[in-house]
């Protein structure tokens, strides 16, 4: 920052027009600052002072037991110490294959490995083939495809849990007509082969939402760049990688931020899914579940909130990683790159 | 005229491709329909067609009796190589020989088939229920007017709330330059990764402290201060939007709000539009929000917790839980039929050409 304004004050010719400068830039602070006020009260309000209390808890030693709150007792690293040995927190790589408990970190980066290049590919495939010119009827089809994103979370859930009832479910009866014979037929949320397949099934009905936002970018695109490109006799892969993916490279990094942020907080179809016990054998006791369930069923203050943070700490890494890389692919019109 | 062909073959493929998997899609819904509508009787009988169906019964005689498919070939007075089957109504049961009648030739009387009743099927006749609408309609808590009447109101007030105060934010990070807003912008960004858990229960004690856990309040007031999901989306698109046209304004005077009013946001429609869709989506489907803080103002509830309470009660009938969920969902995706029109009328408007 200092470097900056040092080069500025280098350029400028005479004192007038620095002291111009100066003003329009404080100028340009103080609106900057009055648009981000909203934002900046509530981000105090309702979570950095939340977050600084739930730091300060898992230092302590706090419980509830029947309603009453612990006595709280500074304790240092202690519930630190105790979350790197916790085998269903599962944070230590070394123990990810020798622990009997299956490690809730792993249980959510393995599920990450299914979810999300599906959760990535999936809508821009739709959004491509939407967007396609020769498809007839567009508008139907797109709105129909949006559909299920409408659907309230909890009816979704009750919806396919009737089609994935592995006796009177319409996939199993399928499978059936195609000749799976009846002892083989999946048992879907109940076994742990076939639950990340039952979750990435729910989930890729809901990529509506995704499919929409990049078909907005799609259709963004100028059309001018695609006719040069035409003129130039490039093929339509060549125009895809030059110019289709680069103009919605920010609607696909979009994309792709959200998914990876949405895999860790990933909780609520395990919780009504599977009733958040980690059923069948643990394999969907996922990180975040495992943190919620410290919190409001064993009422573990302290715990939960380390586990907070280090959920915090891992997902604020991931994300330091994209934006580093985001320099390299992607493309934004307005601001110049540098 | 050989482009023309062409062009029909691949507007034929890629429009059968799209609409087979529009079919595997949207199947679930057909399952939803379908059960819906079928009788208690019917879930618990092995071996039901899937469509929604009832054993037909005849009234004879001022008696209500079962009706059985039965092979003709076995009756005295038909053709004994008749490969044919009628659906008789029985009027006496027996081992060896059962007597019936048919109810569409009662002309002819009853009469005696060489069968046993217990080796007949019945048959299943088409026959779609709205009974269990009604139940739901009637035993769901609070009612479903109530409901949907709460699920509105959040989902309405949120929206604006949110929509006003995003883009006032997302305009300050897209287009003024200033000491700390790339670290700021940092800090918004981070607030997606945080995990919920992170700020929720001092978050929850807070508003308990205040008396206003079990009101709307801890729900709705956040939505006011921005959030950093449409901030992200609309701070992305502004950035997108050349600036050469606010320079030029800002050079006349134009004032910063007037240059939001008047340049960004007429530039802006297709992403305001897909937010004002996406919240009310968000607000419709949101679940754990109103679980944690409305679970014992049961007054207040919203659709998505009615309905998983209603799960916790009636679980056991299928038909009841899939003729709920409809009733969930149906009010919504109307509405989205609705706004459809302007959303993708926004999306064409910067998908034309320039």
């Amino acid at each position: 920052m200092l470097e900056q304004l040092n080069s500025r004050v280098f350029r400028l010719p005479s004192l007038a027009s620095l002291r111009k400068m100066q003003t329009l830039s404080r100028r340009e602070m103080k609106n900057g600052l009055l648009f981000l006020s909203p934002w900046l009260f509530g981000f105090v309000a309702f979570t950095f002072l939340p977050m600084l209390a739930t730091l300060f808890f898992s230092f302590l030693n706090l419980r509830i037991t029947d309603g009453i709150f612990s006595t709280p007792k500074f304790v240092g690293f202690e519930n630190y110490a105790t979350l790197w040995k916790d085998p269903q927190a599962g944070i230590n790589p070394m123990e990810w294959f020798s622990s009997k408990t299956p490690s809730s970190l792993l249980i959510t980066i393995k599920f990450g490995l299914i979810a999300l290049p599906i959760g990535i590919f999936a809508p821009l495939g739709l959004a491509l083939l939407m967007n396609n010119k020769y498809l007839k009827g567009q508008f139907i089809f797109r709105s129909l495809f949006y559909m299920p994103f409408i659907v309230p979370f909890v009816a979704s859930i009750f919806l396919w849990g009737g089609m994935l009832n592995s006796e009177t479910g319409w996939i199993n009866r399928v499978l059936f007509f195609l000749g799976v014979p009846k002892e083989n037929l999946p048992l879907w949320a109940n076994d742990v082969n076939t639950v990340y397949p039952t979750y990435v099934i729910m989930g890729i009905w809901g990529i509506g939402n995704a499919m929409l936002i990049m078909l907005a970018g799609l259709q963004g695109v100028p059309t001018e760049l695609y006719d040069a490109a035409n003129v130039d006799g490039a093929n339509a892969w060549a125009t895809f990688w030059n110019i289709t993916f680069p103009m919605i490279s920010p609607v696909i990094f979009y994309n792709l931020v959200l998914d990876i942020v949405g895999l860790f907080q990933y909780f609520l179809v395990p919780l009504v899914v599977n009733s958040g016990t980690g059923s069948p054998g643990g394999a969907t006791m996922f990180y975040n579940l495992y943190l919620y369930k410290t919190f409001f069923t064993f009422q573990n203050m302290s715990y939960g909130s380390t586990l907070a943070w280090f959920l915090f700490l891992v997902i604020l890494l991931i994300t330091i990683i994209l934006f580093s890389t985001a320099k390299y692919w992607v493309y934004y019109a307005g601001e110049a790159r540098s | 005229m050989n482009k023309k062909i062409r062009n029909g073959l691949n507007t034929t493929f890629i429009t059968l491709i799209v609409l087979s998997l529009l079919v595997i899609f949207l199947s679930p819904f057909a399952f939803m329909m379908v059960t819906s509508l079928k009788t208690r009787e019917q879930i618990s009988v092995v071996g039901a067609p899937i469509w929604p169906a009832a054993q037909p019964k005849y009234t004879y005689n001022g008696k209500e009796v079962d009706v059985y498919t039965v092979p003709m070939s076995q009756c005295a007075g038909f053709d004994t190589n008749s490969k044919a089957t009628k659906n008789l109504a029985i009027t006496k049961k027996g081992r060896q020989e059962s007597t019936f009648i048919d109810p569409n030739d009662l002309a002819h009387g009853e009469f005696v088939c060489q069968v046993s009743w217990r080796a007949l099927d019945r048959p299943w006749i088409f026959s779609p229920t709205w009974q269990n609408y009604v139940e739901v309609w009637n035993t769901i808590p609070n009612g479903y007017w109530r409901l949907l009447g709460n699920t509105t109101f959040y989902a309405v007030i949120t929206m604006i709330g949110t929509v006003i105060s995003c883009i006032l934010v997302a305009y300050g990070f897209a287009r003024f330059r200033f000491p700390g807003r790339d670290f700021l912008f940092i800090v918004l960004i981070s607030t997606i990764f945080l995990p919920g858990a992170v700020t929720i229960i001092p978050t929850y004690s807070f508003w308990q402290k205040l008396g206003l856990v079990g009101t709307w309040y801890p729900l709705i007031v956040p939505h006011f201060f921005a959030n950093a999901y449409n901030v992200f989306l609309f701070r992305q698109y502004f950035m997108t939007l050349p600036r050469e046209l606010d320079e030029s304004a800002m050079m006349d005077g134009a004032s910063p709000l007037r240059i939001l009013w008047s340049i960004l946001i007429p530039q802006s429609y297709p992403v305001i539009i897909a937010v004002v869709v996406f919240h009310i989506v968000f607000a419709w489907n949101d679940y754990f929000g109103p679980l944690i803080y409305l679970s014992t103002a049961k007054q207040n509830w919203p659709i998505s917790v009615a309905l998983s309470s209603y799960n916790g009660i009636y679980g056991q009938q299928p038909q009841l839980i899939q003729a709920g969920a409809m009733m969930a969902l149906l009010l919504p995706v109307i509405l989205f039929f609705v706004a459809q029109r302007f959303f993708v009328q926004g999306i064409v408007i910067t998908g034309v050409e320039k």
